[in-house]
């Protein structure tokens, strides 16, 4: 078995600006490394989280990303929260339809971003912001 | 705001990205790659990502938006140096990179436009030094 997990730390990232898409890619990047996650799972963790990051910005009006290290007594993993308290989803469904865009990007913010983590979980509602919770386990 | 600089070769444009860009250091590239493209009258565009540790689909489109605006310029791009690690995830992702070239290395990316070169060559020799096309404002009989 690994060592005992250091005490939990949350790293929080605030997305304000455009480059602060590129910190949270960072940040999660070295939790990813930390939690001993393969190269194929790190650079899949840290592409949802570009995803993710970026929709914060520009549909939630910003935000921030809160970066853990995960464990669930078997496995160890990251765990990154994306929050933001801009207008919220109306209609979930439809925005998680690969290929659906409310801007101008290509529609694959949520869908893809869901399909490269182990764990996706969103809590949003017309104006209540929306926060996402992903998780990727090392296997 | 980094910059990431295109380097010319011959009629080739070699851009090796070197940074973690944000989107707004894509967006400005696309756009000095593209003015670059006219001025030179290059022939080719290499875009190494030999250092991205992930292609997002930010970048994923700007590599597609470059493949496209080149083509119209006459000029035909090859994406090079893509990680293992990042196919698999753009594939995931849904990202299909429509219409960009790719290639291992950047010798094998000169090798793939030395091929498409002669013909080329000969539809210049019919239209004179190419760049006629954008001074050219009477319209087409």
């Amino acid at each position: 078995m690994y060592p005992a997990a250091a005490p939990q730390q949350v790293n929080l990232v605030p997305i304000v600006r455009d480059d602060d898409v590129v910190r949270v890619r960072q940040a999660v990047r070295t939790a990813a490394l930390a939690a001993k996650l393969s190269l194929v799972d790190q650079t899949k963790l840290v592409t949802a989280a570009s995803e993710l990051a970026r929709n914060t910005l520009i549909y939630g009006g910003g935000g921030r990303a809160e970066i853990e290290q995960a464990d669930n007594g078997r496995k160890r993993g990251v765990r990154v929260v994306f929050a933001d308290e801009g207008p919220g989803i109306a209609d979930l469904e439809l925005a998680m339809t690969d290929g659906y865009t409310s801007g101008n990007g290509m529609g694959l913010g949520l869908s893809g971003a869901r399909r490269l983590v182990d764990e996706f979980d969103i809590d949003t509602a017309a104006g209540r912001g929306t926060r996402i919770t992903v998780t990727k386990w090392a296997r | 705001m980094d910059r990431v600089p295109v380097l010319k070769i011959g009629d080739i444009l070699l851009v090796s990205i070197q940074v973690d860009m944000d989107d707004n250091t894509a967006l400005a590239l696309q756009d000095t790659l593209t003015e670059r493209i006219v001025e030179t009258s290059a022939h080719g565009v290499i875009i190494d990502i030999t250092a991205l540790d992930i292609v997002d689909s930010f970048i994923g489109r700007m590599l597609s938006t470059i493949a496209s605006v080149s083509r119209v310029l006459d000029a035909e791009t090859v994406v090079v140096g893509m990680r293992p690690a990042v196919a698999i995830t753009l594939v995931e992702l849904g990202l299909s990179l429509t219409g960009v070239r790719t290639a291992l290395n950047v010798e094998r990316a000169m090798e793939l436009l030395e091929l498409s070169r002669p013909a080329r060559a000969s539809s210049l020799s019919v239209v004179g030094d190419g760049l006629d096309v954008f001074d050219d404002d009477s319209p087409v009989a």
